[in-house]
């Protein structure tokens, strides 16, 4: 998937709150950390930012409270200006298209979650998850026919005549997820979407996401805080701080070679051998022998084999075909956690 | 704790700013006294005041002969008196197309029960009903009409112009900070100077009054529209903007809905503006309410008067009402499949009681209208019960002995001594107060605006106007403050006072003159007494206000430390709730300043009484003199006391 053109890319990206920000962005130096800003009244919401997402890819970004992850995804989508840098969704640079443009390019193309939902207060839960389509000009049957689909979907039939204000929590969370799953854009921002509902309902929300994306190839950009979410979603993981990424790659890249000692502690605590699989193990040149595993079986569950088996080299297959092997050791070390 | 140098210093040398101030304008007034004062200190000569009122004349007819503004509103005026009469015709039956009305008075009194109670329950069902059941039959069917027609044209033209102002002041900042200033002015400007710009553009009668009337609601539309629109959650901003909104669709089905409440506040502001100024166009020679009254009370007609008095009451309750159970109320869902007619069940019915009575008044004329002769009108029986009661020897010794103490000691010394006090003298004591509350730009301000007053050669009578207001502020404070601290000891108490003073700010101001004229007869100390009333309503009320709010940590640490209840009022409560009274304290004084115009009606010697009599010739220029004389007083008052308010606040770490 890397090598075709990507559908988000950014290029040093800033996002600078405060009085007079491009002003101070250009006469800043170029050192200056996220307190030096601070103590001159600005924050740094998104801080020097570059980073590609790629079609039907699914990118989490993750990092704690206040570390401008809802920022970056905002000026994906134009919500903010940009300070500074360029944003290109598909070849065009978002941040010169004409008010219209943008309009189309939201309509045809965006689609949002937000992490406090965002409803109209004065609309009942149908006209909610219309809203989108009605923007769009759709006559009312279909629109009224396409919502009421989704609603089903996410479990809310039967009160699609409530307003926000008569459901809980969980429930006006999945109208704002039944909204962006009416029009299925081809670019998906999901800030924190399934934060209020329950595990079992969150993850079968996790599968419906993971079936479109995989069906129709869709791109998603996810910002969660829960791990356990981000693996069994991302693609790629992005880890911010303060403004600033990281580092961004795959999950077992990021437990495996933490770029940076934030990163390292960030995953700390995860169990590893959940995260990384047989393929980043297998080194190519090894040839191993015996029954080969499958490239996309963690450490983890391959416990039992790692433990009774004695051959020091486990031949790695992808499709059938041989990738290399991996060394036992070397995963025996994951799986019990050592250093 | 920071903080605590710096607020104690700067008092520090205002005070002895202010101090200065009063020493010099003490020194002149002993020496006015004494009598070596030269005359051009006491009062500034008459060669030396600019013409303004003949300057503005020579302006506004420039305006409206040369620049052919005259010619443009009286064709804005055509407009609007086709509007008037159709809505004439429609509820009192003008002979005017459409030839439809009047409508049977129950047939409104029914869709009014039908509404309020699809608004407020059965409550509001009967509140309403009663309303215009009691209009109809007092016998006041007609000019209570009079009143409604010009209300409906009225209201919703300043709803229209006040939403779309406030819109544009809200998307585009020079049209916010172009209105913002004029906003405020507006809303201190005695409401005579809306009447006769208004009778001068737009011919007496109804039309000027309906254009006075919607000029006069606009302001609190504007505010709250703006207001409204600045608070929508961004997220729902950004839910629309993803949702791919064109900027109108933006406006119409993200910001508007979603700033519903702010929006529906505003509307029940117009509603009740309109039909405190729609009374009050009486001045103008409106029929309606507001004339029948002014005539009954020019004529001390008291039991009518009185019942007059109730119907507007009643009406401003209603309308209240109604209009506060629209802002709360939520939409509600139906369970699906629900049909049409159950989901708009009020409507439905709404109709069809309206069709049933007009049908019903056709067989039964009594329920179309009711005839002279056929009302319950007590007025006559009234006045005599009234005067009777007023006659009493024990009753009427008592309103003469207020009477009699009021005037020969307290107002009358009180005017003859604010009165004696020599020009630049006053500007000082008033610039004094600036000073020591405010600090020096109000300070500055107060003697620019107060120079203009002096220059406006209307001296002697604003200092009436302000002597009126201050002493009957006084003797409210006197009055409203122990009030406001004795409810607000009970939980039960402070409510019950609280709607008391709710209701009672609804109440078209000239409602207050009818108890005054009732106790006093036409005389100044009613005009005071009328000011007293309406002025003690905010002083009240904020004071339980200020006292509810106090924080419970702050007076659960005066209980802690021992403190009894009256230590805890002086020390604690009172101390933190002073910045809201003072809030209340400058409503009252604003309130007086509108009331003392009003009451000039009963015959006074202020502003209000020139005022008046502009009214009567077409004095543009004079009228706008007069107005503004009134409105830099009450302005230099208000700047003060919430400068002071907000500042006393910030040093309390109040909210
Ligand atoms: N409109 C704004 N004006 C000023 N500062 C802002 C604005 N929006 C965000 N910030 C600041 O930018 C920083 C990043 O905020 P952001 O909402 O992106 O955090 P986040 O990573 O999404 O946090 P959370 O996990 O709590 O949602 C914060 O310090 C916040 O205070
Ligand atoms: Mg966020």
């Amino acid at each position: 998937m890397s090598t075709e053109r990507p559908v988000i890319s950014c290029k040093n990206v800033w996002k600078l709150f405060g009085a007079d920000p491009e002003k101070y962005l250009a006469k800043m130096s170029s050192d200056m950390s996220f307190d030096d800003m601070r103590e001159d009244g600005y924050i740094a919401g998104v801080k020097d930012v570059s980073l590609d997402v790629f079609k039907g890819e699914m990118l989490v970004i993750m990092g704690l409270s206040g570390s401008g992850k809802s920022t970056l995804v905002r000026c994906f989508s134009r919500l903010h200006e940009i300070t500074g840098g360029t944003i290109e969704v598909d070849g065009q640079d978002i941040m010169s298209l004409p008010e219209k443009d943008l309009i189309d390019l939201r309509r045809s193309k965006m689609g949002m979650v937000f992490q406090s939902f965002g409803l109209l207060p004065h609309r009942s839960v149908l006209d909610n998850v219309a809203f989108p389509l009605e923007m769009r000009g759709q006559d009312k049957h279909t629109r009224r026919a396409r919502a009421l689909e989704v609603i089903k979907l996410v479990g809310l039939e039967g009160r699609e005549e409530y307003f926000p204000r008569e459901l809980s929590g969980g429930q006006q969370q999945r109208v704002g997820i039944a909204r962006s799953l009416a029009i299925e854009p081809d670019i998906w921002f999901l800030d924190e979407p399934f934060s209020a509902l329950d595990p079992l309902i969150r993850r079968e929300m996790q599968d419906e996401f993971l079936r479109l994306q995989q069906l129709l190839n869709k791109t998603i950009v996810f910002i969660t805080h829960d791990f356990d979410e981000a693996l069994r979603l991302a693609d790629r993981i992005a880890i911010m701080k303060d403004g600033a990424v990281e580092q961004c790659d795959t999950p077992d890249q990021i437990v495996l070679h933490p770029a940076t000692e934030y990163v390292r502690k960030f995953t700390e605590d995860i169990d590893k051998a959940r995260v990384v699989h047989a393929g980043v193990l297998a080194k190519a040149d090894q040839p191993g022998t015996g029954d080969p595993v499958d490239t996309g079986m963690t450490v983890h569950k391959l416990a039992r084999l790692l433990v009774n088996d004695k051959r020091d080299f486990i031949p790695v297959t992808r499709d059938g075909a041989s990738i290399g092997a991996m060394s036992r050791s070397e995963a025996l070390d994951i799986l019990l956690g050592a250093e | 704790m920071v903080a605590i140098p710096s607020v104690t210093r700067t008092p520090m040398t205002r005070n002895r700013t202010a101090i200065w101030l009063l020493g010099i304008a003490i020194v002149l007034t002993i020496l006015q006294y004494s009598g070596v004062l030269p005359a051009w200190l006491h009062r500034i000569p008459d060669a030396m005041i600019p013409p303004a009122a003949i300057w503005l004349d020579v302006f506004f007819n420039f305006v409206k002969d040369d620049l052919g503004l005259l010619k443009f509103t009286r064709f804005l005026t055509a407009g609007l008196e086709n509007v008037l009469d159709t809505s004439g015709n429609i509820f009192y039956g003008k002979r005017r197309w459409p030839n439809l009305g009047p409508i049977p008075w129950t047939a409104i009194a029914g869709v009014a029960v039908v509404v309020g109670y699809y608004l407020g329950g059965w409550r509001l069902a009967v509140l309403g009903g009663g309303t215009f059941i009691w209009t109809a039959l007092i016998g006041q069917w007609k000019i209570a009409m009079e009143t409604m027609s010009v209300l409906v044209v009225a209201a919703p033209l300043a709803f229209v112009i006040g939403l779309s102002l406030g819109i544009a002041a809200w998307k585009y900042a020079w049209v916010d900070k172009t209105i913002k200033p004029v906003l405020s002015v507006l809303q201190t400007l005695p409401f005579f100077t809306y009447l006769l710009p208004a009778v001068i553009f737009f011919k007496v009668g109804p039309t000027a009054g309906a254009v006075a009337t919607t000029i006069y609601a606009i302001p609190p539309m504007i505010l709250m529209t703006t207001l409204g629109l600045q608070k929508v959650s961004p997220e729902v901003v950004e839910a629309g903007k993803m949702s791919g909104c064109s900027k109108f669709q933006m406006l119409r089905h993200v910001y508007i809905p979603s700033a519903r409440t702010e929006i529906l506040v505003g509307v029940n502001q117009v509603i009740m503006l309109c039909l405190a100024m729609v009374v009050l166009t009486a001045f103008i020679g409106m029929p309606g309410l507001g004339a029948k009254l002014l005539a009954m009370m020019g004529s001390f007609k008291l039991g009518r008067s009185f019942e007059i008095g109730v119907t507007i009451v009643l009406l401003a309750v209603t309308l209240d009402r109604m209009s506060k159970a629209w802002v709360v109320k939520q939409p509600e869902h139906f369970e699906k499949g629900t049909s049409w007619v159950n989901r708009h069940k009020t409507l439905v019915l709404a109709i069809a009681v309206f069709i049933g009575f007009t049908l019903l008044s056709f067989v039964l004329p009594i329920a179309g209208t009711i005839g002279r002769g056929q009302d319950f009108s007590q007025g006559k029986e009234l006045d005599n019960l009234i005067k009777g009661f007023l006659a009493i020897d024990i009753v009427q010794s008592i309103t003469y002995g207020i009477r009699y103490f009021l005037n020969v000691w307290i107002l009358n010394p009180f005017r003859d001594f604010m009165l004696s006090i020599p020009t630049p003298a006053m500007i000082m004591v008033v610039a004094a107060f600036a000073v020591w509350l405010g600090g020096k730009r109000e300070g500055v301000i107060a003697v620019i605006f107060f120079g203009l007053v002096a220059l406006s050669g209307w001296w002697d009578r604003s200092i009436i106007t302000l002597y009126s207001v201050l002493a009957a502020v006084s003797i409210a404070m006197l009055l409203g403050i122990p009030i406001g601290v004795l409810a607000a000891r009970s939980d039960k108490w402070s409510q019950r006072v609280l709607l008391a003073c709710d209701t009672a700010q609804t109440f078209p101001s000239f409602i207050y003159l009818i108890p005054a004229i009732m106790l006093f007869g036409i005389t100044a100390t009613a005009v005071v007494g009328s000011i007293l009333i309406f002025a003690m309503v905010p002083l009240i009320r904020y004071t339980i206000e200020g006292l509810r709010t106090v924080p419970p940590e702050m007076t659960e640490a005066a209980d802690m430390a021992g403190a009894t209840r009256m230590q805890k009022l002086v020390n604690v409560q009172l101390p933190l709730a002073l910045p809201t009274m003072a809030v209340g304290f400058n409503q009252a004084i604003m309130f007086a300043f509108f009331m003392v115009i009003i009451a000039a009606f009963i015959g006074t010697q202020d502003l209000g009484q020139e005022l008046q009599r502009t009214l009567a010739g077409t004095d543009l220029g004079k009228n706008f003199v007069l107005g503004i004389c009134v409105s830099l007083m009450a302005l230099t008052f208000d700047l003060v006391i919430m400068k002071w308010a907000a500042d006393k606040k910030k040093a309390l770490g109040l909210p």
